[in-house]
């Protein structure tokens, strides 16, 4: 009895496996993680000591460690000429608009897309509406310069022809946010509208069979059953999108505007401030300021908008 | 006599109509079908002026249907009398994407599957540490000077093939995919002495073709759209883009756009430059428009997938 009992403690109570055993154990599924940690250590982790240069005075000949410090000039140049604050204005106003009106027209369009009878034309909506999201960023601009181009745009042959006075679109800051915002829904309408429409599908649907019983209407049940489903998938993907919120599109950006420096007023987001202030005008120490900025004030942001998520719901929070 | 009452009242639910509900089915498909044309008429648009004189346009602007006086397809015979600068990008675009997609795919699905085994006990580690970068970065002056002076990567195709092998989300991506894979799958490996290479490379493998279609269309839409990280890396000295950055260059530097059609021998006194540029972008996308209503589903697979979470 005696024997048995102290041989099952010996069993029982395993020594903790140090470190390098462990390792060893398990050395294939670490060496197939290995790529990928070298990776994102070489991509994303080796430049993070270089966020210094926002530091410094920096001079390319010279590398990043042995420009001269300046503190916190650069950032405090950034502050009081106001080009800081311009920017975070029309970063978070853009994504504000992108945010509220793109969520609202996917949702819309999910919902409606679910009341169709018509199989095909679900499919082929789907479909076509999806295409914009499939093409880069490039061709999106020739697309705005097909419309609205002064001499040859469609659009201003339009407004020509009807007897109407077109005016320059790509001298007119002003009319820019309209135009970013428009194409920006254009192009993740279709993208949203899918993410939304599987949220729809994967209801359960014994509640929408029981209303219809009950003599609940079309707009009834969407009013009662299927827009209440959705908010908490609509309140989680806000907070994140908010999450971002300082994190603008370049792409769409900067191949619409461009280098046409009429319209940086209205347009003019971190990224291609960062962008241009490195590649036209090698002001490398102010642009990592601001891209460090972005960084880190960013970070924060995510942190709010995630524990804001597992408040909700600890399921969809990121960590 | 109740149920009489209840068969009667659930009668009258059938026969009333709703109004409600076919005013949203007329306002759906009214909204919709707009949509839907706002999404093709512009690509149309595109094609239709690659098809016209430039004349037409300098007359009537970019229209839908230049009408059948204004065809021709001299923009297209300018561009394929000296092709070389197309085929050229068409070939590194191509070899990028073909590259970039396989060797992307191999290693997501390896990282993702080792990620997604529950008794690797460093996966939260690991996993913690690629999506942090997603959380947190240096910012793109970092990035540039590591690619630049560190890596020597400038003007080489290397600069454009690294950045998009892998992303935090895509190996999300990937682990929710693999999650599906029953875990007896992984034991039964076990259990025959397989390693737990082996057990990804023959098990595992074979039954992850709707996500490796999924996210090698991801890898390869990223690669086919790239134009980036060539606008950052390649300078004037690389003799051929990447396909969507020469379409940049033909739309925004009026140099780059005589250069797309002649060499320096061949002078072209009146270019078209409009429908050079509709057919050029034509040319770089035309692939990606054709292939599309055939690999859509797996986009729409991967969202909704992907959406779950991450």
């Amino acid at each position: 009895m005696d024997l048995d009992r102290t041989a099952a403690k010996r069993i029982r109570a395993p020594r903790q496996p140090s470190l390098g055993r462990t390792v060893l154990q398990h050395r294939t599924l670490l060496l197939m993680c290995t790529p990928a940690i070298l990776f994102f250590f070489i991509f994303a982790y080796m430049p993070m000591p270089g966020a210094y240069i926002a530091f410094t005075n920096f001079q390319y000949n010279m590398g990043i460690y042995r420009s001269p410090w300046v503190g916190i000039k650069n950032f405090q140049f950034l502050f009081t000429s106001g080009q800081l604050g311009l920017l975070l204005k029309n970063t978070v106003l853009y994504n504000l608009a992108f945010i509220v009106l793109g969520n609202v027209v996917q949702l819309t369009f999910a919902i409606l897309l679910n009341e169709v009878r018509n199989k095909g034309y679900k499919k082929t909506a789907q479909s076509i509406m999806f295409l914009p999201y499939f093409i880069s960023d490039v061709l999106v601009s020739l697309l705005v310069y097909n419309l609205l181009n002064f001499d040859y745009g469609f659009i201003s042959h339009l407004v020509r022809s009807t007897g109407g006075e077109m005016a320059k679109v790509y001298q007119n800051a002003g009319a820019w946010p309209f135009i970013i915002v428009l194409v920006n829904l254009w192009k993740s309408t279709g993208y949203g509208t899918v993410v939304y429409f599987a949220a729809i599908t994967g209801m359960d649907s014994s509640m929408m069979e029981a209303a219809q019983i009950d003599g609940a209407n079309a707009w009834q049940r969407i009013r009662y059953i299927t827009l209440p489903t959705l908010k908490p998938t609509v309140i989680i993907l806000f907070l994140f999108a908010i999450g971002g919120i300082l994190k603008g599109n370049f792409g769409l950006f900067y191949n619409l505007v461009g280098n046409n420096s009429m319209l940086f007023k209205t347009t003019d987001i971190i990224e291609t401030y960062v962008y241009r202030s490195m590649m036209n005008s090698f002001n490398f120490s102010q642009s990592s300021a601001v891209g460090l900025f972005q960084s880190v004030v960013g970070f924060f942001i995510v942190l709010g908008a995630n524990a804001f998520v597992k408040h909700l719901d600890p399921d969809y929070a990121l960590f | 006599m109740s149920s009489h009452v209840n068969i009667g009242k659930m009668h009258a639910t059938h026969i009333k109509k709703d109004r409600t509900q076919i005013a949203i089915t007329v306002i759906t498909y009214l909204l919709v079908t707009v949509f839907c044309l706002m999404c093709i008429l512009p690509f149309w648009m595109i094609i239709a002026s690659s098809f016209s004189t430039e004349d037409a346009i300098r007359r009537s602007g970019f229209t839908l249907w230049p009408g059948a006086e204004n065809f021709t397809t001299y923009s297209y015979e300018l561009l394929f009398r000296s092709p070389d600068q197309m085929i050229g990008a068409y070939v590194v675009t191509i070899c990028l994407a073909a590259a970039g997609t396989l060797t992307g795919l191999f290693l997501v699905a390896m990282t993702g599957y080792a990620l997604q085994r529950r008794d690797f006990p460093f996966r939260n580690g690991i996993m913690f540490y690629i999506y942090f970068t997603s959380l947190f970065s240096a910012g793109l002056v970092p990035f540039y000077l590591l690619m630049v002076q560190t890596l020597n990567l400038r003007d080489s195709y290397f600069a454009i093939l690294f950045p998009l092998l892998m992303s935090p989300w895509l190996i999300v991506l990937m682990k929710n995919f693999i999650k599906a894979i029953p875990h007896e799958i992984t034991e039964s490996g076990k259990i025959d002495g397989a390693g737990d290479f082996r057990i990804f490379y023959q098990l595992i493998l074979p039954n992850l073709k709707p996500a490796l279609a999924t996210i090698g269309l991801f890898l390869a839409l990223s690669y086919w759209n790239e134009w980036y990280y060539s606008s950052l890396f390649l300078t004037s000295k690389v003799e051929y883009r990447p396909l969507q950055y020469h379409l940049y260059n033909v739309i925004n530097k009026v140099a780059s756009l005589k250069n797309s059609v002649a060499g320096s021998n061949v002078v072209i006194t009146d270019l078209p430059g409009e429908t050079l540029k509709m057919a050029t972008a034509v040319v770089a996308t035309g692939p990606i428009i054709l292939l599309y209503p055939f690999v859509q589903k797996y986009f729409v697979a991967g969202l909704t997938v992907g959406s779950v979470k991450g």
